[in-house]
This record gives structure tokens, C-alpha cells and sequence, in this order.
């Protein structure tokens, strides 16, 4: 689990079951399955009000999508992509009714799009129920030129963008689901620390 | 009297530089001869005549060259100004808390006149003349924040306050010192101050946050931050670093008291009126060391205070290529004799 020293950083409690929902509408992630199966694998009235979206991610050879639709879900997506799957969540939000409980588990960069999608149709960021499972890998914006990195293990690295050298910083955007990347040699250009795989 | 607006630039050329005037009324920001955090809020009360807080909004010899500085930086990077729809009442407040002040305190250069919901406002250093409705944005060039802020010195924050707490909710951040708005935006008291190191152990933004909550309209505060720069740049944004941050490796002994500058930000929060929301206003002073020293107290005291300051702020504000060499420098002004107490010069 992710350290809660870094002040920006939202603390993911887990998924725990919202016994009074009308609806649940679950997002996972490669590892996040096991997380939604460890909830909802017993609970089959509440499967029964649920949809799920799920993209295996790195997982795929796992086969955890199997497992999940052995439950019988009221709706379920199974996506091939994260991009895929978030566009399918913002079309059911958009018909989403009162008494629906958002959930979503996986990772980080992950949450942080969910949530974000959430909140742009009105859902308070605090009422989703999240949690991190899987790779460390965080989603990083380069503070200079605005791009997102995706899967970022190791301080400092390229932006996917501006090709400057990054280093993350421990500061992170709930709005943008992303840590802050600064230009790691801008005071002497090419010299750069030794590469640390932090974040795996 | 009159204030003198000077034609200068803080990029490039560099051309900035204080009066002597504009010397002896810098917000010199150590009353003692240490620094370390402090909840160093107060009464944001009128202060000395001709001092940087004599009013609530200073206006000074800069003015003109600063605003020319941020229409430069918002032509390249509009990121810099920012605001979530539910804002736009705090926009109006902002506005309004501006214009009123700048008005009253320097009627020889703006003028605000109301006829209900139809105002007046003339800015002669800028050479502007509009009339709008309070209330209509459409009746302005710019949204209101955007519009107010590009003729007052100074960044904005403008803090929504819920679930007890402050949220950077709209701004504009053309001035600062390392910090991204672009990133901050949304994020609540605690989040934006996440990179700051120490602080939180010591409960600083715990305290700050429960007086700020309570913080009553009519009754401002502020209090004073500081850092250094190198060459008299406004905009030492994170995201110009990779441009600017060179400049840090440019120092030598020779050239210290021309390229090292002190940066003070007075810091002042206002309860707006309408919104419930709050006014954080970042206003940037800065000042050489050659210019700095003209002042013999201020000399000995910066000498001690960058002598014995702490790893963790060395580090944090940026100091470390040039600090060695600055107080090295600063030495040779610091006679040993004792400091008074307090801010302002002997």
C-alpha cells in the first residue's frame, strides 16, 4: 500500500459494501478484481444491483475476468483497454440515479481517472469507495509541458512528452489523478541522479 | 504624493532595480537575527505612512513593469489563471475588495465610481477607462478576477471554504515562487502545503488553518514569507524551471550582491463578503543584496540569519549553489554589533 506520508496524497480505505445503495457501479483494474471479488462474491443481492466494469490491464493471464463473470452481475463491461472503459463509465454516469454507490479498485493512475469522471458528473470525490491494488506505478504530470506518463517505476525519467528529464516529486493532484514531475537537471543540464526503481 | 512609475523588466535584460525610496520601504522580513517557522499571522492593520503597509493593497514604483511582466506570462502560459465555475461570485467580491481599495488610497490613479450596478473604473498609470455591470460578466474584456488582477500587483488565490477547510479554488499565479496553480487547483489547505518540509511536524498548518477558518470580514491579516532569487525574476514558476533554472549556477563571489536578491511575499487574507470565500494575496517585493545592505541593520541581520539556517530550508527554498558564497558575501557587511529588535531600519 501506498505510504500516507505524502500530505497530498489520498489514504484509499478499501471497498466496503454499501448496504443501503440502490445501485452499485464498480470500475477495476488488473488486481482491483480481487479486491471487488473479496466484497461482492458473497453478497449475490447486491451483485444483483451492480454493474461492473473491469479491464485486465497487466493481468490478463490471470484471468480474473472469468472469476468475475461466474458472479452474475446485473450489467457487466469487460473492457479491453483503460481508456475504453472509462468512456463506457461516463455514458452509464450520465444515466446514473440517486442511491448509486461508485466503487473502483486498482491502480492509482487508475482511481485518479475514475474519480475524476465522477466528479465531472456531480459526484462528490470523498463519497467514492477506492482501492489500490497492484503495481505501485504512479501517473505522473510533467509540470512543464502538462503531459501524462503513464506507469512511471522509477525517479527520475523522460517525459512521454517534452523528452525533459523528470524526477517525481511526492506531491499529488486528486483533480488530475497524478503526481508532479520537475525537471531534474534544468541547473545542470545532463548531469542526472542515479535511476531508482521506487515505484514498482 | 505622486508615485514615480518606473519603465523596467524582470526577464531577459533584467533592468529592475529599487529607488531609494523603494529600499527603505521593503517588508525586510526578519525581527530578529534567526528564522524559523512560525504562525507569524497578524492584524493586516494600516502600518507606518509610506511603508509597504500603509494600505491594504500596495501600489508602488513597480507597478506599471509588473503588469506589463504578467500580461507577458498569460499571453505564453494561459494555465496561469484559473477558476472552478462555483467561483464567479468570489470573482465579483475580488473585484470589488480591489478596486475599492486602489481607489480610495490612490485617488491620483484610479478612480471608482457606482451608480447601483453601474460602475466606473479609471486606472491612469494603465491607461484604461470602463464602464461595466457588477454582476455581468459579459460586460467585461475578461472574467472578473482575471480583469481586476491584471491591474493589481501581486497573485490571487481565491480559497471556497466547506467540510472545514480551504480549497484553492480559482486564481491567478504569475509571480510565484515554485509553486504550479495548474496543479494545486482544487486541492484543499493541506494537500497545496504538501511540499513544504517540517512545517507539518511542528502543527504550523493546523494552527494557520483553524484561525483562517474563523477569519471575520472587515478583519484581514497577514504575514510574511520569504525566499531568494537569482536576477530580479517574477516568474520563477515551476513550469519556466527548466528555463530558469540555470540562472542559479551563474553566481560568483563577484557578482553576488548584483544577482542574489532577497524575495519577500507579504502574504494577506480577506473574508469576502458575498461568497463567503477568501482573498489569499501573494505580493512578491524583491531587493539585491548590494541594495539590501545600504540599510546597515538589515546587513548584520540577513548575515545571521542565512548563516544559521536550516539544511532542510537551504534545500527547500533553492539556496544551495549560491548560499556559501551569499553569506561569505553578506560577512563583509556584518560588523558583529548588535541588532535592535523588529523590522524596520535604524
Amino acid at each position: 500500500m501506498p505510504a500516507a506520508t505524502i500530505k497530498s496524497r489520498p489514504i484509499y480505505p478499501g471497498l466496503s459494501l454499501d448496504g443501503k445503495a440502490r445501485r452499485h457501479l464498480i470500475a477495476a483494474e488488473g488486481e482491483g478484481a480481487l479486491a471487488v471479488l473479496d466484497v461482492f462474491a458473497d453478497q449475490p443481492d447486491a451483485v444483483a444491483r451492480a454493474t461492473l466494469l473491469y479491464t485486465p490491464g497487466g493481468s490478463a493471464a490471470q484471468e480474473h475476468g472469468a472469476k468475475l463473470s461466474a458472479l452474475d452481475f446485473d450489467g457487466l463491461h469487460l473492457m479491453p483497454t483503460q481508456p475504453t472503459l472509462l468512456t463506457r463509465l461516463g455514458v452509464i454516469l450520465q444515466t446514473a440515479t440517486m442511491g448509486t454507490r461508485i466503487y473502483v479498485a486498482g491502480v492509482e493512475g487508475f482511481i485518479g481517472k475514475v474519480i475524476a469522471s465522477a466528479q465531472t458528473h456531480g459526484v462528490d470525490p470523498q463519497s467514492v469507495r477506492a482501492e489500490h491494488r497492484g503495481s505501485l506505478a504512479r501517473r505522473v504530470q510533467c509540470v512543464h509541458c502538462k503531459g501524462m506518463t503513464e506507469n512511471v517505476t522509477a525517479t527520475p525519467f523522460v517525459c512521454s512528452h517534452c523528452g525533459l528529464n523528470l524526477f517525481v516529486r511526492d506531491h499529488f493532484s486528486r483533480r488530475l489523478g497524478a503526481f508532479q514531475g520537475v525537471c531534474v537537471d534544468a541547473e545542470a543540464p545532463g548531469e542526472l541522479p542515479a535511476r531508482e526503481e521506487l515505484y514498482l | 504624493m505622486t508615485i514615480q512609475f518606473k519603465q523596467e523588466t524582470f526577464r531577459d535584460d533584467f533592468t529592475f532595480s529599487n529607488s531609494p525610496e523603494a529600499i527603505r520601504r521593503f517588508p525586510f522580513p526578519f525581527d530578529r537575527d534567526e528564522y524559523m517557522y512560525a504562525v507569524n499571522i497578524e492584524q493586516h492593520m494600516p502600518g507606518p505612512a509610506k511603508s509597504a503597509f500603509e494600505f491594504p493593497i500596495d501600489i508602488d514604483e513597480h507597478y506599471v513593469a509588473e503588469m506589463q511582466d504578467r500580461a507577458l506570462v498569460l499571453k505564453e502560459d494561459p494555465l496561469r489563471c484559473q477558476s472552478l465555475p462555483h467561483m464567479i461570485t468570489a470573482e465579483w467580491d475580488l473585484l470589488e475588495l480591489l478596486m475599492e481599495s486602489m481607489a480610495k488610497n490612490y485617488p491620483e490613479h484610479f478612480t471608482l465610481t457606482k451608480d447601483g450596478d453601474r460602475w466606473r473604473w479609471v486606472n491612469r498609470p494603465l491607461g484604461i477607462d470602463q464602464s461595466f455591470t457588477f454582476g455581468d460578466v459579459s460586460t467585461l474584456p475578461y472574467p472578473p478576477m482575471e480583469y481586476v488582477t491584471r491591474q493589481c500587483q501581486g497573485d490571487f488565490c481565491l480559497l471556497d471554504q466547506r467540510l472545514d477547510n480551504l480549497w484553492m479554488d480559482s486564481g491567478i499565479v504569475t509571480t510565484q515562487a515554485d509553486w504550479s496553480l495548474d496543479f494545486d487547483i482544487g486541492m484543499n489547505f493541506m494537500e497545496w502545503h504538501a511540499p513544504v518540509p517540517l512545517a507539518h511536524d511542528l502543527g504550523v498548518f493546523e494552527r494557520a488553518l483553524k484561525f483562517l477558518l474563523n477569519l471575520q470580514q472587515g478583519r484581514p491579516v497577514r504575514r510574511l514569507n520569504w525566499t531568494m532569487t537569482i536576477n530580479p525574476r517574477l516568474d520563477t514558476s515551476p513550469e519556466n524551471y527548466h528555463k530558469w533554472g540555470k540562472d542559479r549556477t551563474t553566481v560568483t563571489p563577484e557578482n553576488v550582491g548584483d544577482k542574489v536578491h532577497l524575495r519577500v511575499e507579504l502574504q494577506a487574507l480577506w473574508r469576502l463578503p458575498r461568497s463567503n470565500a477568501i482573498v489569499f494575496s501573494i505580493r512578491a517585493y524583491m531587493i539585491k543584496m548590494e541594495e539590501l545592505v545600504t540599510v546597515p541593520k538589515w546587513g548584520r541581520r540577513l548575515h545571521r540569519v542565512l548563516r544559521g539556517l536550516k539544511p532542510e530550508l537551504v534545500e527547500y527554498k533553492g539556496l544551495s549553489r549560491y548560499h556559501g558564497m551569499t553569506v561569505d558575501w553578506l560577512s563583509r557587511h556584518d560588523d558583529g554589533a548588535p541588532t535592535s529588535p523588529g523590522f524596520f531600519p535604524d
